[in-house]
């Protein structure tokens, strides 16, 4: 029965991600006759602007991403049911660490309000707050791992044990990858390159930040609700 | 260069896009190597996955030996003959054939057919590329590490897979998992890369529901894959640990000669769920692809237009979609409850639905067709053939009362050759011989590809008909010897030689598929811009090959679908997607 349950979350929710996509393809493609030559050209026509295509990709992959943590959330109630599972405990440094990732986002969101009014001094310091709070973070959560590793919580004793420090690695490591992006984007405004020319970065940085910290909370509360 | 229309039509506004800017290389490195020309990295692309897939060849080859003539090789144990079958499987399915279909036709195909310059992420694209190369080259280093490539059986099931016993259970199994993680990495570079260019790149006009089938085919599988290898790369990264660092999120506690094991009672069915939920939608992975080519084909040889084109579309979407619930039919015999496999097997008879309107829309596009039986049209019709065999044994398959007797026997090992491997082999060398004139501007050859073809199509039936009998009989698939059971007839030792001498020449005859490869590069007949006479964009080029750039100074524009073939009037007896309604109209006047 638990078995069930799990795989109803992966059907329910990697099969709505596809029926998602499928059902946008449809409504693409149902009224339209194809075969007629001179059809109406103007609605759904290709060549869009190339840089919603940035957006565009960041959104496919945020899909990809969350495809990801699905399965690995999945796997996390499946192997949970087994009788070796002996949850571990919630360092409270975990909660500031919340709270930090939110206060990032916040300031990601304030930097992007900057850019859109196009203030330089604005989007330089939310950035640089945007970045500093992100590796106060990742910090944190290495403090975290030191802490239960300390307390004799190692990976390999408990599976619940190896899920924490998967997961948190595997979100740590996504933020990672946005620093990257965060980092060419700071660079970009530092060298004096206009606030218009960054803004579509900006807001894209953005987006990814805020998508992290939305599966930061569904992790979290995962793993304070097991 | 701007996007200009290239035709003051009344239907079409100007267009309003902006410069692109396109990566120039100036060197030999730069344009070859490194390159950032989707059209480069295409060939890359298939180079490196033909190569490893000439590797997998010879490993079935050897596999083949074994099983035909048992003990009379030295070189085979039993060991090496397990590696063999796992390597022979999981790179024909993963290095070679989702590599071609998407890494090399997706590239090559994708930029041409909807009208743009490039991939929308030229860098991307490149690294996508050498992250493949070195997942290759991860994966050929298991072959000379102690304890040689992992021999697990292609779905790598723990805790056989990590366990001592299984040849290649340490070196082996990390190096293979290491390469499947950097192939899915290099993957999602790629796939972002085909789904973002199909949706923002279109060129004016270019419709979603004016796209080639070819593309919609790579377009849907691309998306697939992107849900979908995220599956196996959990699955991998749980089973490095568990090898690894000793955790135990599969591996079930062991008591092995009276010794409690490390592990602590973790879950191989999880493995299983895991592995399958990226495992089925694989199959459409590569066989979407090849259904949209194969639409092609047939269509632009046929000289008709396809039979259903929104069917067709509808049918890989609701397909794509389908694919993602029925995963568990593959595990039918792992214990699971009755009601799960009735659930599994009735998504599996559904899915059959838009899988053979696809099958009858082929059929009714040859129907009355002015068919010519050109090299990519044998291999189209040999498509059909083998992939309604295939089909049919896979609803038989689908159904537990019939799968469970058959599980694991060669019958299941002719079900998947016949539909996920010798089917869309027949359409990527379809493929290649219709669109190698573009690529390098001659013909391939005719007569070595007609000899290739019937070697090829008749040979594999020859290979795998049997092997659906000794499936009956219970013949049970990766044992490495079968004699002394009395259950199994003399008769099936004798199948077994035809069949290992059928692989034989199979296999070597793709040489004459590589010599005319090699030839027809220097000494082909010219090809023309177009010598099918092909309605899509990619035949519209100013340059074949085409440049880096693709279409010369303007961007062409889009007034009708991909399939005006035979148009009552008409100049010629196609109209291709760039021409106007008027010019054509005049055209049609002008022979009048």
């Amino acid at each position: 029965m638990d078995h069930f349950i799990t795989l109803l979350f992966l059907g329910v929710f990697l099969g709505g991600l596809m029926a998602a996509v499928v059902w946008w393809l449809l409504k693409q493609t149902i009224n339209v006759q194809p075969w007629v030559a001179q059809g109406s050209i103007e609605d759904g026509h290709g060549g869009e602007l190339p840089a919603s295509a940035v957006k565009t990709g960041l959104w496919v992959f945020l899909a990809v991403v969350t495809s990801l943590f699905a399965l690995f959330i999945s796997a996390y109630g499946m192997r949970m049911h087994q009788g070796d599972w002996s949850s571990l405990p919630e360092p409270g440094l975990l909660w500031l660490n919340t709270g930090v990732l939110i206060v990032t986002s916040v300031a990601m969101q304030w930097t992007r309000a900057a850019a859109n009014r196009g203030q330089t001094d604005g989007v330089r310091i939310g950035l640089v707050a945007g970045g500093i709070l992100t590796f106060v973070f990742l910090a944190g959560q290495l403090v975290v791992w030191q802490q239960l590793n300390a307390s004799g919580y190692y990976v390999a004793a408990n599976p619940a044990n190896a899920f924490f420090y998967l997961l948190t690695a595997l979100h740590g490591l996504h933020l990672l990858g946005g620093l990257v992006a965060w980092g060419k984007t700071t660079a970009r405004v530092w060298r004096g390159v206009a606030v218009r020319e960054v803004r579509e970065s900006v807001g894209l940085c953005t987006v990814y930040w805020h998508y992290l910290l939305l599966v930061w909370l569904v992790l979290f509360a995962l793993l304070l609700s097991t | 260069m701007s996007y200009v229309a290239h035709d003051a039509s009344a239907f079409v506004a100007p267009a309003e896009v902006e410069e692109v800017e396109l990566y120039h290389p100036k060197t030999f490195v730069g344009k070859y190597i490194w390159s950032q020309d989707a059209k480069v990295i295409a060939i890359q692309y298939a180079f490196t996955a033909i190569g490893i897939g000439l590797v997998a060849l010879v490993l079935s080859w050897l596999m083949r030996l074994q099983l035909g003539f048992p003990n009379s090789f030295s070189f085979i144990d039993p060991s090496n003959y397990l590696q063999f079958v796992t390597m022979h499987g999981m790179i024909m399915v993963i290095y070679l054939l989702t590599a071609l279909f998407l890494g090399g036709f997706g590239n090559y195909l994708i930029p041409l057919m909807v009208g743009a310059r490039d991939m929308v992420f030229p860098y991307v694209n490149m690294v996508s590329y050498w992250v493949y190369l070195f997942a290759v080259l991860l994966l050929t280093a298991s072959f000379f590490v102690p304890g040689g490539p992992t021999g697990s059986g292609w779905t790598l099931y723990p805790p056989q897979a990590i366990l001592e016993g299984t040849p290649g259970a340490t070196w082996g199994i990390i190096l293979m998992l290491v390469s499947l993680a950097f192939f899915i990495i290099g993957f999602t570079m790629g796939g972002l890369n085909y789904v973002v260019t199909v949706l923002q790149a279109r060129t004016r006009g270019m419709t979603m529901m004016r796209l080639p089938l070819t593309v919609w085919g790579i377009f849907m599988a691309t998306i697939l894959a992107l849900l979908a290898f995220p599956a196996l790369f959990v699955s991998a990264v749980m089973m490095i640990l568990d090898q690894t660092l000793g955790t135990s999120f599969f591996m079930p506690a062991i008591v092995s000669m009276g010794q409690q094991g490390d592990y602590t009672g973790g879950n191989p069915l999880l493995f299983q769920h895991l592995f399958w939920f990226f495992g089925h939608p694989e199959v459409y992975i590569v066989a979407l692809p090849a259904f949209g080519i194969v639409s092609d084909l047939l269509s632009v040889h046929a000289r008709k237009n396809i039979f259903g084109y929104r069917m067709m579309v509808w049918a890989i979407l609701v397909i794509g979609g389908l694919s993602f619930v029925v995963w568990a039919h593959h595990m039918y015999v792992s214990g699971m409850n009755p009601y799960f496999g009735f659930f599994f097997a009735t998504t599996t008879l559904i899915i059959a639905i838009p899988t053979a309107i696809k099958v009858y829309n082929w059929v009714l596009t040859l129907w009355r067709g002015n068919i010519h039986l050109t090299v990519p049209m044998l291999f189209a019709i040999g498509f059909i053939f083998t992939f309604i065999n295939g089909g049919l044994t896979g609803l038989f398959l689908g159904n537990p009362t019939v799968s469970v007797p058959l599980s694991d026997t060669m019958f299941v090992v002719a079900h998947f050759h016949m539909v996920m491997a010798i089917a869309p082999i027949l359409v990527v060398f379809g493929a290649i011989y219709h669109w190698y004139p573009k690529i390098t501007g001659r013909m391939l050859n005719d007569t070595l590809g007609k000899v290739h073809f019937w070697v090829t199509f008749v040979g594999s039936y020859g290979i795998y008909y049997p092997m659906h009998y000794l499936g009956f009989l219970g013949v049970p698939r990766r044992y490495y010897a079968i004699e002394g059971t009395d259950f199994i007839p003399q008769s099936a030792y004798s199948l077994n030689v035809g069949i290992t001498i059928a692989a034989l020449i199979v296999g070597a005859f793709q040489v004459v598929f590589l010599y005319n490869l090699v030839w027809s590069y220097f000494k082909g007949k010219p090809s023309g811009s177009n010598p099918w006479n092909a309605t899509t964009l990619e035949w519209q080029t100013p340059d074949t090959p085409p440049r880096h750039g693709n279409f010369g100074p303007t961007l062409p524009l889009v007034y009708r679908w991909a399939y005006d073939y035979s148009v009552p009037g008409a100049k010629q007896d196609f109209i291709p997607q760039n021409v106007p309604p008027d010019e054509a109209a005049a055209r049609a006047r002008d022979k009048a």
